[in-house]
């Protein structure tokens, strides 16, 4: 069917490049082209055009519909890369970031490198979403709510192959691709960011849409801890918790730092992890730095029906060592 | 105007099955409480959080919904305009903002509940179009134009009856404005509830041997340029006339374009840079705040003076 809607024409013609290229004789092809043809899927014109009906077209959808299922159950990229090697490869990947930083000569060197294990993991090693369709409607979703962290989101979706690597060393620049902040236009980038406080909200909407439309994947925020001083964290995460949102997984940078210093000192955030669970959600507190440690919270987070998951990840604030990163670079 | 919009809610969610309605619990003023009777499974009560629920609105949008994102339009452009700006327009999501209440409309509540600013903050932002309807038939057809335009929209409505202009039915073709009565001495360009003042005053200067056009500017942006031009061409002398403040809003846009395009006197009706307040009935505080068809015909015989 999806031969006739690609090339309508004389139907012994697309039966017959259709039996060179499988292989099987023409006479089965004819035989369920009349198949075809008396279920009222496909008609033939006058001057012997083949054509799909409305009906043809209803189900050729369906029949698409179901593919992208099997697609996403098998679990695009098919090249994740083992747990064991993911360490290595966020070690390059963070070299990758530093020098992303010095090239562009300002960004937030901490808070990137912080939040790095945690997205290259999610990328790598956990969601299922396809580099040649970054459209993919069927993909899981990311968000990184704390746009700040922009370079170690784009050296994660380089490697993953959402554009070319060399765009890489142009970060900031005028009238380049990457910019300071998570812009939509970017492949990849699921949502544009940049002002703290408001992805949850976004996150939410996504895992409602997909609840609303039967579609399996799954919603997953990064967040900082800095970031969770901004009220609108708490609307969103009683609407999350309200809308019994399981398909949404929100990771908590815990760092410990924000621009001027401690949270604990700026506004303190403890009990983080009862705040949460009072709120609702399911909480997980795991090392941020272990790629083992989030993957298994992770799949934990899956398991958990009937409220959305919250991680908790502790992870090493390196400190600055470049003046920008010092007085705040934004 | 209200009572139009949740029902045009109604009628259009059966024509479109993605259309989904957020409500920050005030459905039984904006009148979404019919579109939740209805669909109760498309409407989303997010609580009394209207920058969340401009969010949620944005991830729904992104994920293949419909999202009509309602309210007050002083709390859903002022607490949710970052929301807007960062989240929704910066990304050209298809969320529209369908908000009530909005001008003096809602007299009783005084100035914490009037919105006088709400247009030019709107307008201010890169890939938002405003929308503002004159009557309830033209408020069915704006929200019915706004689910077709692609792209994040503001319709702002009232919460009053207002007089009716046009027929129910009527297309509203978004940045084409509607030319409701012709003339060759000057143009009042108008929106809102001032439109069917901007009739009432163009009626009385008739009686004076003043020949008044009357445009309804349903659309503030994308403004429609070649009529403001032509305004100004044909009969010099333009009073904008709009329930906002005279900053920024309709007055703000049509002076912008005016004074690249082609000076020409002008006057804006409009309120002066000052909060509302209180009033029992709604044409008392339109009345002390000079927005009536009396101020709008002073203007346009004014401007008609100063002609350039």
């Amino acid at each position: 069917m999806s031969e006739v809607e690609a090339n309508s024409g004389r139907i012994t013609q697309i039966l017959n490049r259709l039996s060179k290229r499988s292989g099987k004789p023409l006479s089965t092809l004819k035989l369920n082209a009349k198949i075809l043809r008396s279920l009222n899927l496909i008609r033939y014109r006058e001057g012997a055009g083949a054509e799909l009906s409305e009906l043809g077209r209803f189900i050729l959808e369906l029949l698409k519909e179901e593919q992208w299922r099997e697609d996403w159950r098998a679990g695009l990229p098919s090249s994740r890369v083992p747990p064991r090697e993911l360490a290595a490869k966020i070690k390059a990947l963070r070299r990758r970031v530093l020098k992303m930083l010095e090239d562009a000569g300002s960004g937030h060197l901490a808070s990137s490198l912080s939040s790095l294990t945690i997205i290259a993991t999610l990328y790598l090693a956990k969601m299922r979403h396809d580099p040649r369709n970054p459209e993919w409607r069927l993909r899981d979703r990311f968000l990184l709510g704390k746009g700040h962290a922009a370079p170690a989101l784009y050296a994660v979706l380089a490697e993953c192959g959402y554009f070319p690597e060399e765009e890489l060393s142009r970060l900031r620049c005028v009238g380049g691709l990457l910019q300071g902040h998570p812009e939509a236009s970017i492949p990849g980038v699921d949502s544009a960011s940049g002002s703290l406080g408001q992805c949850l909200s976004v996150a939410n909407g996504m895992a409602l849409a997909a609840k609303m439309r039967g579609e399996p994947y799954r919603v997953y925020v990064l967040l900082g801890d800095g970031e969770l001083e901004e009220g609108q964290i708490w609307e969103a995460a009683m609407s999350g918790a309200r809308h019994r949102l399981d398909n949404l997984t929100v990771i908590v940078d815990r760092n410990g730092h924000q621009l001027t210093g401690p949270t604990e000192l700026v506004k303190p955030l403890e009990p983080l992890a009862e705040k949460w669970r009072a709120f609702g959600w399911e909480v997980l507190e795991v090392d941020g730095e272990s790629p083992e440690e989030i993957l298994r919270a992770l799949t934990v987070g899956e398991e958990v029906k009937g409220r959305p998951t919250v991680i908790l990840a502790l992870t090493r604030r390196i400190e600055p060592s470049t003046k920008g990163e010092r007085r705040g670079a934004a | 105007m209200r009572e139009d919009f949740g029902r045009a809610l109604v009628s259009l969610g059966e024509e479109f099955e993605e259309l989904v309605v957020l409500d920050p619990d005030v459905s039984t003023s904006t009148r979404t409480c019919y579109f939740a009777e209805r669909f109760p499974k498309r409407f989303l009560n997010v609580g009394v959080s209207e920058q969340d629920m401009i969010g949620m609105a944005a991830g729904l949008a992104a994920s293949g919904m419909l999202p009509i994102a309602t309210g007050f339009a002083v709390f859903v452009a002022g607490r949710g305009w970052e929301q807007i700006r960062n989240t929704v327009a910066r990304q050209r999501l298809n969320v529209k903002i369908a908000v009530t209440h909005s001008g003096l409309s809602d007299h009783g509540d005084g100035s914490s509940h009037q919105s006088v600013e709400d247009i030019a903050i709107m307008r201010s932002i890169p890939n938002m179009a405003v929308v503002v309807p004159a009557d309830g038939a033209s408020a069915s057809a704006a929200l019915r134009s706004s689910i077709l335009y692609e792209g994040p929209v503001y319709l702002r409505l009232g919460r009053e009856e207002t007089p009716r202009i046009y027929e129910e039915g009527l297309e509203l073709d978004l940045g084409a404005a509607e030319v409701l009565r012709d003339g060759s001495d000057a143009t009042i360009i108008a929106n809102g509830i001032m439109v069917s003042m901007a009739l009432e005053a163009a009626a009385l200067l008739a009686h004076e041997g003043l020949d008044v056009r009357v445009v309804d500017m349903h659309t503030v942006k994308p403004l429609d340029l070649d009529c403001v031009e032509k305004a100004a061409r044909e009969t010099g002398a333009i009073v904008t006339a709009e329930e906002h403040s005279v900053i920024g809003g309709l007055g703000g846009a049509v002076s912008e374009a005016i004074s690249e395009l082609r000076p020409t006197a002008m006057a804006r009706i409009g309120i002066r840079d000052r909060f509302g307040e209180s009033s029992r009935t709604y044409g008392e505080l339109l009345e002390k705040l000079g927005l009536t068809s009396r101020a709008i015909a002073e203007a346009a015989r004014s401007t008609v003076r100063r002609r350039i």
